[in-house]
């Protein structure tokens, strides 16, 4: 059964180390991985998305509207722009966390008020986690990434992977101690 | 062994494997992580050259010199390097010679979405096209090995998805040795004099012959046979979005040598089929070859699929008229669209807002992340085409201008690692020419857009080991620029001395902005040289703030405007105090926060 994931977010917001680490556990796992990502231009401070898909055999990396068992979004507008992509009995795990698009900053737009409820309204299943406010609790905003991912891992069900020893691999010496704690905080946040 | 690679590091590992032996490129997305992957394997030198064409050139020296060499580069690319590569089909290779194309179906990071596959039967070299990570590596070692046996340059054709996807790989090690071919002179093949090339035009003819034989062959041409009456014909990544959607329902001829052609197995797959589509991203490169084949009638190709973007498996269902599958309803309307920005802290930033001042100027901008620049609220440039031509376009427009009788004023703008590329050659143009234009070049010490690739002018090698420093300034002062000036773009008050002083000048000029990319891991060099840069942080102060909005005109990502205060904020994550705002603000409110 093909599982196909998504993670959103703004250029910059760190999806990518994200996907990388669990297309890394989900290979170990033994599962036949395929992950989409497009960078350049869009990577600065753009719409930034990461395409999961893992199953027994996987042909396309990248997934169809309407097929996303999960959406991780990094920040609540782009967990609405990317809803198109959700299942129907799909789930959102999304951050509480706004960042201002250039239109807001301009005058020429609004950042509605009300945009998780949006999310709310479209979706049965959505999760909302404080991941940017955890992060830094811990002393270090940056792993907001990693708490998000903790979240998918509980979210997805795929707990029994050892993602202790793939984070401790794949991230620098120096970071691996407080990104392995920023994953801890994000599997009871679901 | 096993491992998760994207089809660029993939391609990398193939080319390791099989014994490459030097590899240069230029960065250009989807291709740049080619070379930048590359560099962690040391028994490859590897570098970035100033532009494709230079690389491509680099690559066949090594070629003539017998070693295994390759080159790589984004789809336009190609057209910068397209001389050589036409000459090289000719010659023929000593050590095997590949040259990667990344094309850019959906225009994801480009101005264009040429196909590339046109380039090989144009410039008749053999092509081929992987679909997955896996065939990355195992097709780029065949491909020295075919390059060699063929006497042939080949292209290697990838797009977008197959560059940035990542997928299963099981790879092995490098070759003992390094395979090499001694260097013999051989001037009658390799010095390309008319005598020599029609010599050689025949020869080329004759390898072509063999090369055609050759795709009827190679298991890179396969059969999928599902005893089905509807047939697929597809290759690359369209292999996999078909698979998604027809599964094992049709037929499938999956190409993965795609210059020349297998007719004689496309002409045989088609045999027997009521219904074949032809599922090709960018140009109907597949289909006209088996309509010229004539099989026309049960085609369905570009009539069935659209004619640009990218073939997705939600697009073959579309255009098939099977259901979408479906979807959530939700509120489109609250989405705010996101568009890539300047960074906080850039330093384009300033010498766009003063820019953005001048009136009647015309602004021809470049590739970069200045590019950026054309969008609101600087609205800043009039023009931007290709790599290295705003000094060019430019001087063009000047002159036309002053032969119109008219009096705008010209200003071109590019990147430090453009200017090298191919700007050089758009201010040799504007100095010999003596065009009155206003020639600024954005030195941000490192080419910014693709992630940070050294170049000619930060002081490093692609491996990160020290490197002579090109200095701009000096170049410009050697091809004979009189009016010339270095400023911190930063500083408003320096950008707007230099534009007044620029275009009062009846000559022509060059303005330098030199401060680094806020996203750059500082050299030793740029900590020395620029001390202060990044280490603080503005902050508004409400007292003084009258809620004009004025600095929200920076167009910086930090700076927001508070509605129920009616203040403008700075998110301090963002923030790297470049003072831009603090400068702007009509009533000195913004300020440093206190350390």
């Amino acid at each position: 059964m093909t599982k196909s994931i998504l993670l959103v977010g703004v250029g910059g917001q760190g999806t990518i180390l994200a996907s990388k680490l669990l297309t890394i556990g989900l290979m170990q796992e033994g599962y036949d991985v395929k992950m989409s990502e497009i960078h350049g231009m869009s990577q600065r401070g753009g719409s930034v998305s990461s395409q999961i898909r893992y199953g027994e055999k996987i042909y396309s990396p990248v997934i169809e509207p309407g097929s996303a068992d999960l959406i991780v979004s990094f920040e609540k507008m782009e967990a609405l722009r990317w809803l198109e992509y959700l299942k129907k009995d799909g789930k959102v795990v999304v951050n509480n966390h706004e960042m201002m698009p250039m239109p807001v900053i301009m005058g020429v737009a609004d950042y509605a008020d009300d945009i998780l409820d949006e999310i709310k309204k479209a979706c049965k299943d959505v999760t909302v986690v404080n991941a940017t406010k955890e992060a830094e609790k811990l002393g270090n905003g940056k792993v907001m990434n990693i708490i998000l991912l903790g979240s998918l891992v509980k979210a997805m069900g795929l707990d029994d992977i050892d993602w202790t020893k793939i984070i401790s691999e794949n991230v620098k010496p120096n970071f691996v101690e407080a990104n392995l704690k920023a994953f801890e905080v994000g599997k009871t946040l679901v | 062994m096993k491992k998760l690679m994207t089809g660029n590091e993939a391609l990398v590992r193939g080319a390791w494997e099989a014994g490459v032996l030097v590899a240069s490129a230029y960065p250009g997305t989807p291709s740049t992580e080619i070379l930048e992957n590359m560099t962690g394997y040391p028994e490859v030198y590897s570098e970035w050259a100033p532009n494709e064409k230079v690389a491509v050139e680099a690559a066949i020296g090594a070629s003539i010199a017998g070693a295994r060499s390759m080159a790589s580069m984004k789809h336009v690319g190609l057209n910068v390097a397209a001389d050589p590569l036409f000459t090289f089909a000719y010659t023929g290779v000593n050590g095997g010679m590949v040259c990667i194309t990344a094309d850019e179906p959906g225009m994801h990071s480009s101005q264009n979405e040429q196909d590339n596959r046109m380039y090989a039967k144009m410039a008749r070299v053999p092509m081929i096209e992987p679909a997955t990570s896996q065939e990355c590596r195992d097709f780029m070692m065949e491909a020295f090995d075919i390059s060699e046996k063929f006497n042939a340059p080949v292209l290697m054709r990838m797009t977008t998805r197959l560059c940035h996807s990542k997928g299963i790989v099981e790879c092995g090690d490098r070759v003992a040795t390094a395979p090499t071919v001694p260097y013999v002179k051989n001037a009658s093949r390799y010095v390309s004099v008319p005598a020599n090339a029609r010599v050689l035009r025949h020869d080329l003819e004759k390898r072509l012959a063999a090369l055609a034989e050759f795709s009827e062959e190679t298991p890179m041409n396969r059969v999928e046979d599902n005893g089905k009456k509807i047939g697929v014909v597809v290759s690359g990544m369209c292999y996999n979005y078909a698979k998604e959607v027809f599964g094992d329902d049709v037929n499938y001829l999956k190409l993965g040598f795609t210059y020349p052609l297998p007719t004689k197995k496309m002409a045989a797959f088609m045999q027997g089929l009521e219904k074949c589509y032809v599922i090709e991203e960018n140009d109907p490169y597949l289909e006209e070859a088996l309509k010229v084949l004539g099989f026309g009638d049960i085609v369905y190709g570009k009539n069935t699929f659209p004619y640009a973007g990218e073939m997705t498996s939600d697009v073959i269902r579309a255009a098939i008229g099977e259901k979408p599958l479906g979807t959530l309803e939700y509120a489109k309307d609250k989405v705010v669209a996101r568009p890539p920005a300047l960074c906080a802290g850039c330093p384009h930033r300033g010498l766009y807002y003063e820019l953005g001042k001048r009136k009647n100027v015309m602004v021809t901008g470049d590739i970069g992340c200045y590019t950026l620049g054309f969008a609101p609220p600087y609205n800043g440039l009039d023009t931007t085409v290709c790599m290295g031509s705003a000094f060019s376009t430019a001087h063009g427009a000047a002159k036309a201008f002053e032969a119109m009788g008219e009096d705008k004023r010209v200003v071109g703008i590019l990147g430090d690692s453009t200017f090298f590329h191919t700007g050089i050659n758009g201010l040799t143009e504007a100095l010999y020419n003596n065009s009155k234009t206003v020639n600024i070049i954005l030195d941000n010490r490192i080419t910014g857009m693709t992630g940070h690739q050294e170049n000619p002018g930060s002081g490093k090698h692609a491996g990160g080991d020290p490197a002579n420093i090109i200095d701009i300034e000096e170049v410009c002062r050697a091809l004979g620029a009189k009016n010339i000036k270095t400023v911190n773009p930063n500083d408003l008050k320096q950008v707007k001395e230099a534009l007044d002083w620029a275009l009062a000048l009846d000559e022509p000029s060059v303005i330098i902005t030199k401060w680094p990319c806020v996203l750059k891991k500082f050299s030793d060099k740029d900590k020395s040289d620029f001390p202060t840069a990044f280490k603080t942080k503005n902050v508004v102060d409400w007292e003084k703030c009258i809620g004009c909005k004025m600095c929200l005109k920076s167009g910086c990502p930090a700076l927001a405007f508070n509605k129920e205060a009616k203040k403008a904020v700075i998110d301090r994550l963002q923030c790297v105090g470049c003072d831009v705002c603090s400068q702007i603000c009509p009533k000195q409110a913004i300020g440093k926060e206190a350390k």
